[in-house]
Parts: C-alpha cells; structure tokens; sequence
C-alpha cells in the first residue's frame, strides 16, 4: 500500500502541497502517483520567476511507461525548483515526500490550500 | 480475474507488481523495471512468457501445410531438427495476422504465437488446415522460461544440471533441443544471448526458484518491452498487425521468395506491393534532447506529404535517452522530426536496432 502523509494536502491529480514555516508552499507528487508511473527518467520544472495559478500546468513528470503533467495546486510566483531531479530523476521515486519534491511557491493566497484535499479524502480517492 | 500462468504465485510471492496483459495476470515489474532491465543486459535476468500459445504440428502434410500457412519457408529447416525460424503468417491481403517462431522437432513442427491473438490464430491455422493430413495441437499446460543475458547460459546450465551441459554447449542460435516435455531453445527477445525453457507447469515453480537462487533476476513485461525495443525487435499490433504488410515493418528478410513456385498466403499481393515500390519503411529514431518519444506521435520528414508514425517508443535505459520505432515515408533522411506536446521535436534516423549484446549499435 502507497503512503500517504496525514499533514500534506492533495489534488485528485495526485500532487501533494505542503505549507512551509517560511510561508512558501512546496510541491510534489504522491508515493501513489510515482508508484503508478513506475521509474521516473525525465522531470520538467517550471523556471524560477514563472507565476502560477492554481491549475497551470508546471511541469511535466516522464516515467519509462507514460508521461504525466504536473499542475499547481495554488497561484503564485516559483521561488524554487528541485534542480537535483535532473540528474538523479530516480529521487521522485525513492522519495516523493522529501528529497523528490518538484518546487515551490510563495503563494498568493494561501487559503487556495482549502480547496486541496486532506489525507483522508485523498485515500478514498486514490484507493478506487 | 484473469488467466493465471503456473507461475502466478511465486510471482506474487516474490513481490511481482500484477497487471492484465492480454488476459493474463502478468508481472509488470517486481520493484524497478529499470533494475530489470541492467541486469539482463549486464548479467541474466528471466521472464515467464508461459502466456504465449504452443501448438504442436503433426502429420505427413505438416512440411506442405507450414510452406502455404507461413510466409518464410519450413524448408529452410529441412534436415536440421531442433532449428528455429520467425515468420509471419499472413492473410489473404498480405496483412500480418501474427509474427511467430516455428521450430522442426523430430518429427513434427511447433509453433509458438502471440497470447494476445490465440484465438484467431488458432481459427486461421485450423481454416486453413483443411485439405491437408495435419493435426494441430495446442499445448496449454506446458510453462516457458526465457533466461537472457550475457551470464544466462552459465546460470541455466548451473540450475539445470551436469546433464544438460553437453547438449546446451554444442547448441547454437536460434536452435533447440528436446528431452521429454522440457524443450531448450536458444533464442530470446531481449538482444541478448540466452534460452527460451518450454517444461511442464508442474515443473515451473522450482524451476523458477532455483534460477532466483542461482542469481537470475525476475523481470516483468516493463523490461521485457523496453529491452525488445532496444533491440528493435517487433511487437505484434505495434510495429504489425492485419492492415500492415511485412515489407513495411522491417519484416522483408523473413518473407522467402524463393522457390517462386511456392504459393503461400499473402504472396500475390506482397509481389504486387513490390512491384509498384513499397511506399514505407520501419525505421529508429533517436531523441538525445530531454523527453520520451511515445507510440501513435506523428513523424515528419523530407520528400513526402505524408506524416509517419511511431509505433513503439520508450526511454532507453542502456543509452539514458529516448528511442522509437517508426512506420515513415521512404524518403526519409538521416533526420526526422516528431510532433511532441505540440511542437516540432527533430530525431536522428537510423536502422531499426539501437542495443546488441549490451552495447549500442547506433
């Protein structure tokens, strides 16, 4: 069974959002989601400086089996990106809460993370 | 629920990830099919493929029935019992029904087709077997295990003991040899040497644990399909099916011609094909920018109006880019570009082969 983290939030698209002390929003994607891509080659981050809304595309993710996009659960501007994903792509797999998170966000309206599901909601959706 | 091979449980013990392939519960991968997919190019890895159909075929029309049934010649194997050779099987349009090995056995054919296409398959061999002195039989309970890498002959003879070594010694590709329901080939799908071990299912969960033991490394289908790929090797209803002729899908090598008085299904319109110029061609393509090439995409290339296609297309893990198979215009150059995500991505042509024996051949 994947895990899933109690203190994250999630989108059905399967990206998880965490709300950090310093009041940025970091991104990526679940250990459900990685599980179902199975070995990850290629991560595409968005450019630090790019704006988001919440539901843009920000990336796309690339397993040996399919392709899938990543998309911002909240609006705001990129402060950061994961740049060891691009050499060692493999990390999203290995460590999808932590060391394979994609990038983050100072959010323009934190409240957006409302809207995102919590653990539970999440599990009875990736659970179906 | 779906068809389950003698191995279902071990796989399931030994931790195999289960999807449907075909109808089959089959192992995708058992924890990294990338994983997978180095050890067999650098060592040995294994594969059940007992979801594949085995009919063997008897009788004094056997020789005369293959020569119309297939579109390569049995001939060809006349006198040498236990070799092997790939064809397709056509039909009447000149289309690919489906692509399978047929071996001589002494005496007798089998044949080795597609799970997928079992059903038709066998309707067509049955069809056509009218009219000739011919017994077909399908062999459900027999499990196959493909051992494959460059330490896969070492490990098998390893497992399968003192009395096997001489006869898989002397035993050279593309051949086989039998010993009561065991059936050792020397052939594969990977580009790798290795053996294909047709024995009885009962067999096969012992069989299967002691190679483990032995270091070979379970695989799934993920690795199996990115390891043919490199080797660009076809995959029936990808790179064929039914609408595409063999000419088209690097399959000419394996249509014999000769002798030109040997009639078998699909000759007329492959010979009028010919004559008028084969308008396609399969080809590989290279993308050593960031991202994965994917079946269905559309290829551009010089010379024609008409768009190719890619029929396969993966990351390659023994090159660290992405590779494909393609169906394109024979105008093609040295140099394509495929539409990706919307946009115009150029790729390298290049024959349809990228990885022999663990090295690229690109």
């Amino acid at each position: 069974m994947s895990e899933i983290r109690n203190e994250l939030k999630y989108l059905s698209s399967h990206e998880w959002a965490r709300l950090e002390e310093d009041g940025t929003v970091t991104v990526g994607i679940s250990d459900h989601a990685q599980d179902a891509l199975g070995d990850v080659v290629y991560v595409e981050t968005p450019e630090v400086g790019t704006t988001l809304a919440a539901g843009d595309e920000a990336g796309v993710v690339e397993s040996v089996k399919a392709a899938s996009d990543i998309y911002s659960p909240v609006s705001g501007e990129v402060v950061a990106v994961n740049e060891a994903l691009e050499d060692a792509p493999e990390t999203v797999n290995s460590s999808p809460y932590d060391d394979g998170w994609f990038f983050r966000v100072k959010p323009s309206d934190v409240s957006e993370l409302d809207n995102m599901l919590d653990a539970d909601a999440y599990r009875a959706e990736a659970e179906e | 629920m779906g068809n389950r091979t003698p191995l279902y449980d071990t796989h399931v013990a030994m931790g195999g990830k289960m999807v449907d392939f075909g109808g089959w519960d089959m192992p995708l991968h058992y924890g990294s099919q990338l994983e997978e997919h180095n050890k067999v190019r650098t060592d040995a890895g294994m594969f059940d493929v007992s979801h594949m159909t085995v009919v063997d075929v008897d009788g004094d029309g056997a020789r005369d029935y293959l020569r119309y049934l297939l579109a390569n010649d049995v001939a060809k194997l006349d006198g040498t019992p236990g070799k092997a050779l790939y064809t397709g099987m056509l039909n009447e349009q000149g289309g690919v029904i489906d692509d399978l090995i047929v071996y001589l056995r002494d005496p007798g054919y089998r044949v080795v087709v597609n799970c997928a296409t079992r059903e038709k398959d066998l309707a067509w061999m049955n069809k056509q077997a009218e009219g000739f002195d011919v017994t077909l039989s399908e062999r459900p309970h027999l499990a196959m295990v493909a051992i494959q890498g460059p330490n896969a002959l070492a490990k098998a003879k390893e497992v399968l003991g003192v009395d096997w070594i001489p006869s898989i010694d002397s035993l050279k590709p593309f051949q086989s040899v039998a010993r009561g329901d065991w059936f050792v080939a020397r052939t594969g799908y990977t580009g790798e040497d290795g053996l294909e071990i047709m024995l009885s299912g009962e067999d096969a969960p012992g069989f299967w644990r002691a190679l483990a033991d032995a270091g070979v490394a379970p695989c799934g289908l993920g690795a199996r399909d990115t390891l043919r790929l490199e080797a660009g090797m076809n995959l029936y209803g990808h790179e064929m099916d039914e609408e595409t002729s063999p000419l088209v899908a690097n399959m000419a090598w394996t249509v014999a011609w000769q002798p030109e008085d040997r009639d078998f299904i699909g000759r007329k319109p492959l010979e009028q094909e010919k004559a008028a110029g084969v308008k396609e061609k399969l080809v590989g393509l290279v993308l050593e920018e960031r991202g994965v090439l994917r079946a269905d995409l559309p290829v551009v290339v010089d010379g024609s109006e008409d768009r190719g296609i890619i029929t396969s297309g993966t990351f390659s893990p023994t090159l660290g880019y992405s590779i494909a198979l393609a169906r394109v215009p024979v105008t093609v150059g040295d140099s394509a570009q495929v539409e990706m995500r919307k946009k115009l991505v150029p790729v390298k042509v290049v024959k349809p082969c990228f990885v022999r024996n663990g090295k690229s051949v690109i």
